[in-house]
């Protein structure tokens, strides 16, 4: 036997992993490949924005009005300190958008975290448990899903924040985007995760744990959950641009993450006003690594889908 | 007929009752109606008589039937900000939202159909694969930074078209249109290119994958076998079969150009719903939210049934309800 074949046959996980449909599937699309690589440069200099930007834009002492608007340094009047120009306070453009990818990717990350669990909770207890409170789960699902979930997204913020009244904006816009994003995105995991229970439900090895006496919500979360969550998984990376896609809206139209430490969408909002005075660079930028990141996780998402169920093909 | 027809308008009552559950609790809870209307110099009885007068001191069920039973006489409350009436605010901004969105429907399905229609009959073409890649661009695009663009290459550098606005508008009693002047037809154009491109891109895709889809199948070879031209196998047959679920999706996405206008409003200074809407999420005019979230759910509602009707009217294959024949 070659030491390929035993490796095979003992599965070790890299081989498994290289002989799977899924690394045959993406090797073989070069689009995805690419797609994976500046997916995994923004997130990685997302994070390790601290290291690698060549500014803090976020102290305070460092910055100067006076070299607020400064071009990008291939313009007249560049600056070779600020490789993409500076904004209307000074900061320099190409730090402030590695910072603001990072909480761009945070509340995405962490709203799509939040719309998965609620989402998988309540599929799971709807199908399982069945009866009056699937029909109730079911029909808010059904009347949720009528409207975009940027309109309850909106919706949901303004009421929030309204609620929350007093507390300091900053410190909860975070939280108050992820619980507004979030809840505007949970039906779709309920509905994929409800119709995959209602069939594990009934496979034999549901009732025979049901049969020697397991606590429902056991059965429910170490039996079913393990086999109900493929499909999640899809939906989660195509919810992620989604998500990035609908913070970014929500900073733009200024119910977002506030301009003292701004995401992206807060940043093109900043940059919106000076479009007319000529200072493009302020907007384009962030709109430019905005959409180079949405459309990389998208072709990553499209691409998972694909080769997860080829039967969408 | 007459029994689908029923039992969807139970449906959508149902649906409208629950959303105005949701405006009404928004109303009544999120922050107290009456501190919102009064200034700080109120004495107390002042507030406690208007907290009579405005029935907040009823049972909740009966608050509720208020609520609902003025609502659909088309009194909305009054903005906490502005200090009008909702109904006659929103009644204001109506028609630049309706023509907005119309506008932007029309341009997604005149652009978008063709386009599907070339891309599934000339696959390997070049034009067909830009087609695709623009599109594929236009999904993952936000509209905002779309609308920031087309400002930016179209009104900042090119000067050719306006920014921002309705331009002049002509009043035909109570509706205002921008489709009589030049300033509010060109007004019109960027913003409803912004709203429409998510729309036609879908519509398109739509097409083309339903004209694949419909090309295969043994009718159509039927037709070539009879020696049709192309032309009527394609236009005839083809694209005729495709219409159902492009008319599903048109009418959905009707609902969402009217939502998303939100966006395109403010990226423009569009003087419509939307706008509106949002200057009350960011002052917290619960009135005005609450009003909007009734109007859009209304108008969605009866989009969808009459979306559902067409169906029936288009396609004579699709049986009703659940009678299995």
């Amino acid at each position: 036997m070659s030491t390929e074949a035993q490796e095979l046959k003992n599965g070790g996980f890299w081989s498994r992993a290289r002989d799977s449909d899924i690394w045959f599937s993406f090797r073989k699309s070069k689009v995805t490949i690419v797609a994976a690589i500046v997916t995994a440069l923004i997130f990685l200099s997302a994070l390790f924005a601290p290291l690698i930007a060549p500014h803090n834009p976020f102290d305070l002492a460092t910055l100067s009005l006076l070299d607020s608007l400064t071009p990008p340094v291939w313009e007249e009047g560049g600056d070779p300190r600020f490789l993409l120009g500076t904004d209307d306070q000074g900061r320099d453009i190409l730090s402030t958008i590695l910072y603001g990818s990072r909480i761009s990717l945070a509340v995405g990350i962490a709203s799509v975290l939040f719309a998965a669990i609620l989402g998988i909770s309540l599929g799971l207890l709807a199908g399982y448990v069945g009866g009056r409170t699937d029909s109730i789960i079911m029909r808010i699902a059904d009347v949720q899903l009528t409207f975009p979930a940027i309109l309850i997204a909106l919706l949901i913020d303004g009421s929030v924040r309204s609620v929350l009244g007093g507390i300091d904006r900053e410190q909860s816009a975070f939280y108050v985007l992820v619980v507004s994003i979030g809840l505007s995105f949970w039906v779709q995991y309920a509905r994929t995760v409800r119709s995959s229970t209602l069939v594990e439900k009934n496979k034999e090895y549901v009732q025979a744990a049901r049969l020697i006496g397991l606590h429902p919500i056991k059965i429910m979360a170490r039996h079913v959950l393990p086999n109900v969550m493929g499909p999640v998984l899809v939906i989660a990376t195509i919810n992620l641009a989604l998500a990035i896609i609908t913070e970014a809206t929500l900073s733009f139209l200024g119910v977002g993450i506030p301009p003292t430490q701004p995401s992206l969408g807060t940043m093109i909002r900043i940059g919106n006003d000076f479009l007319f005075s000529g200072e493009w660079w302020i907007t384009m930028f962030p709109g430019i690594a905005l959409a180079v990141l949405v459309l990389a996780v998208n072709l990553l998402g499209d691409w998972l889908r694909d080769a997860l169920n080829p039967r969408l093909r | 007929m007459l029994g689908f027809i029923i039992r969807r308008l139970i449906q959508s009552v149902v649906v409208m009752l629950v959303v105005s559950l949701i405006a009404f609790v928004m109303f009544r809870f999120i922050g107290d109606p009456v501190d919102q209307m009064v200034g700080l110099e109120t004495t107390l009885e002042e507030r406690a008589q208007l907290r009579e007068q405005l029935g907040l001191n009823d049972p909740l069920p009966v608050q509720f039937w208020n609520f609902v039973s003025k609502a659909a006489q088309g009194d909305l409350g009054i903005s906490y900000q502005f200090k009008q009436p909702v109904s006659q605010m929103i009644g204001e901004r109506l028609p630049a939202t309706l023509e907005l969105s119309f506008v932007s429907a029309v341009f997604a399905l005149v652009a978008g159909i063709p386009m599907g229609v070339f891309t599934a009959l000339r696959r390997e073409s070049i034009l067909s694969k830009i087609f695709l890649t623009v599109s594929l661009i236009g999904i993952s695009l936000p509209t905002f930074l779309i609308g920031i663009l087309l400002i930016f290459v179209f009104a900042v550098n090119l000067q050719w078209l306006p920014s921002f606005g309705r331009g002049e508008v002509v009043d035909l009693g109570w509706w205002s249109t921008g489709f009589l002047t030049v300033s509010g037809l060109k007004a019109l154009i960027l913003p409803s290119i912004t709203l429409g491109l998510f729309q036609m891109t879908l519509i398109m895709r739509l097409v083309r994958s339903e004209m694949l889809e419909v090309l295969r199948t043994d009718f159509i070879k039927f037709a070539r076998a009879r020696g049709l031209k192309d032309r009527a196998v394609h236009f005839g047959h083809a694209l005729k079969n495709t219409l159902v679920p492009v008319i599903t999706i048109t009418g959905l996405q009707l609902g969402s150009i009217i939502a998303f206008a939100i966006i395109t409003e403010t990226v423009f200074q569009w003087p419509g719903m939307g706008l509106l809407f949002l200057q009350a999420v960011q002052n917290v005019d619960i009135p005005i939210m609450s009003a909007y979230l009734l109007m859009i759910a209304f108008l969605f509602v009866v989009i969808n049934l009459i979306v559902d009707m067409l169906y029936v009217v288009v396609d004579p294959r699709i049986r009703l309800g659940g009678n299995k024949a």
